[in-house]
């Protein structure tokens, strides 16, 4: 079987479009697709909604009340104050072209695997339990390598 | 993600049944029928059905 491994690292709204986009069309044409969050990524796959105090500690929990969850993801270029994500949304959906939210859910049907990095998560002091059910597991840099053996890796 | 969306449509499906869809000409028309016959469903017909637009209809 084929396979694509990403690492989701930016958490950028149009980024996280390119990786969903790549994901959807691997998974649907049988590709055995690896999606590893990491850093900014683990924003994307919040389970809580909107912006919350999760993390160990003060600081921890700054960073990720201003990272706000999947529902704020920045634009990289051009985000007027988080505007353009929702401005690109309602462009998406008046040109029939899948919108950052469907693409996401195209990812949990076709079954793409979703990982989270151990040590990013420490540092923002997150668990398991703050990212959405669809997790599979949490791992380092070793097994993400021995996941990606033998196939196409992207760095995003 | 023509092929994204026809794909989790099929997998709703029972084997034998069929799947009609509206697609514009250009990319979507010219990948859908080949990534459908590619996993390995039917593409039973091909029809153009107005300025632009095909329906294709795919057998699981």
């Amino acid at each position: 079987m084929k396979k694509l491994s990403i690492i989701c690292f930016s958490g950028d709204f149009d980024k996280t479009v390119a990786v969903l986009t790549m994901a959807t069309g691997a998974a649907a044409v049988n590709y055995e697709v690896n999606l590893f969050f990491t850093f900014w990524g683990l924003n994307i796959i919040k389970s809580k909604k909107g912006r919350r105090f999760t993390g160990k500690g003060s600081l921890a929990k700054c960073f990720n009340f201003l990272q706000g969850g999947f529902e704020n993801l920045p634009m990289s270029r051009l985000n007027f104050l988080g505007a353009s994500p929702r401005m690109m949304t309602r462009l998406m959906q008046k040109r029939n072209v899948a919108t950052c939210r469907e693409l996401f859910k195209a990812t949990i049907d076709l079954k793409v695997k979703l990982y989270a990095c151990e040590m990013s998560m420490n540092i923002l002091g997150t668990k398991k339990e703050d990212f959405i059910p669809e997790v599979k597991e949490v791992i380092g840099v070793p097994t993400f390598l021995e996941l990606s053996s033998g196939g196409e890796t992207l760095f995003i | 993600m023509t092929f994204v969306k026809t794909k989790l449509a099929l997998e709703q499906l029972d084997a034998g049944a069929r799947l009609e869809v509206l697609l514009v000409e250009g990319e979507p028309l010219e990948n859908v029928p080949k990534s459908a016959t590619q996993q390995g469903y039917r593409v039973l017909e091909i029809k153009n059905i107005s300025e632009k637009i095909y329906k294709i209809t795919i057998e699981k």
